[in-house]
């Protein structure tokens, strides 16, 4: 019963909020986080369809080739809730199962990323080229960044868990890198809508 | 690989669970994870249609763009990050930079007149 003990501690979180301050500090990260992504996304809108010369938004644009890497990212934050539901039923075996196969799916998003970032710059657009290739690469730029450092806290968590080195209550920790993977999601879902659903110019061919 | 972490009886997790169930709400369930998922891809391809199909909608393509991604970005928000089951108050710290954010750029595109005919 001590280890009960233990685990109760955790929950009900000696704090003056009464809830645990990690988790608080967490979600005031993500609510600051709100105000980066906001600004890139209005920088983008500011500027979409100013540039003077191309590439424009629709000569590079492949709609279905992104609509599979946000699948991709979709599906990851599914593997994510799973981790988090192995992790409280303490199924350790599932919990790292699913936390790898989001570090893959993350991984799959990145080099999907890396690859179109690739093909841009062969047809033209660079961040320098005009104020699309700007407002572009810096938003989408940043976005991958931090699913790049998620990647590397989900891969830590795993190794910790390997390591037998997580806390008392191993849902904790799997349940704040959660937190970060889905905001990082949700932040996709707005680029893809206003970045990529919504170009200047004709519809591709 | 002696894990500290499973020597618990069965009576014990489930005292633990419940516990955590009165502190923080219900978490929902792997089916229900996947009902989640499974909408939040059928919203993603009806997106892509609708951009295939914009020239057809008209006026209607973007407010119709734009309630498939806060369908979706609330979808994650309130299951997958557990808001609607969690304490109210990390919905509070979260909305008051979502809400200020969403505030402050739109007074911004509005004061540099970005949804306006700005015809080059």
């Amino acid at each position: 019963m001590a280890d009960v003990a233990v685990a109760k501690g955790h929950d009900e979180h000696q704090t003056t909020t009464g809830l645990p301050h990690a988790k608080l500090a967490m979600w005031l990260f993500l609510s600051s986080e709100c105000l980066l992504f906001g600004a890139l996304i209005t920088t983008y809108v500011l500027y979409r369809g100013a540039s003077i010369e191309g590439p424009y938004p629709a000569d590079v644009f492949d709609i279905a080739y992104t609509s599979v890497s946000s699948f991709v990212l979709l599906a990851s934050s599914l593997t994510m809730v799973l981790a988090l539901a192995a992790a409280q039923k303490r199924d350790f075996t599932r919990m790292r199962l699913w936390l790898l196969a989001t570090a893959m799916l993350g991984m799959t998003f990145v080099g999907g990323q890396v690859y179109e970032f690739t093909a841009f710059y062969n047809e033209g657009l660079s961040v320098t080229k005009n104020l699309f290739g700007t407002t572009f690469f810096v938003l989408t730029g940043f976005h991958g960044v931090h699913v790049t450092v998620g990647i590397l806290m989900l891969l830590s968590l795993t190794g910790l868990s390997f390591a037998d080195r997580l806390p008392e209550d191993p849902a904790f920790p799997v349940e704040m890198v959660g937190l970060y993977w889905h905001f990082v999601d949700i932040v996709w879902i707005i680029i893809f809508t206003v970045v990529y659903l919504i170009p200047t110019g004709p519809v591709p061919k | 690989m002696a894990d500290k972490q499973t020597d618990h009886t069965a009576t014990d997790l489930e005292e633990i669970h419940e516990e955590r169930a009165r502190a923080h709400g219900r978490h929902p369930s792997a089916k229900e994870y996947v009902r989640i998922f499974l909408i939040l891809g059928a919203i993603t391809a009806v997106e892509v249609a609708l951009y295939y199909m914009r020239d057809d909608l008209g006026s209607w393509f973007i407010p119709m763009l734009f309630g498939l991604a806060v369908t979706k970005f609330a979808l994650v928000v309130l299951w997958f990050m557990h808001l609607k089951f969690d304490d109210r108050r990390f919905s509070r710290f979260f909305m008051m930079g979502l809400a200020g954010a969403a505030t402050l750029y739109l007074i911004v595109l509005l004061s540099f007149r970005t949804f306006s005919d700005r015809t080059p």
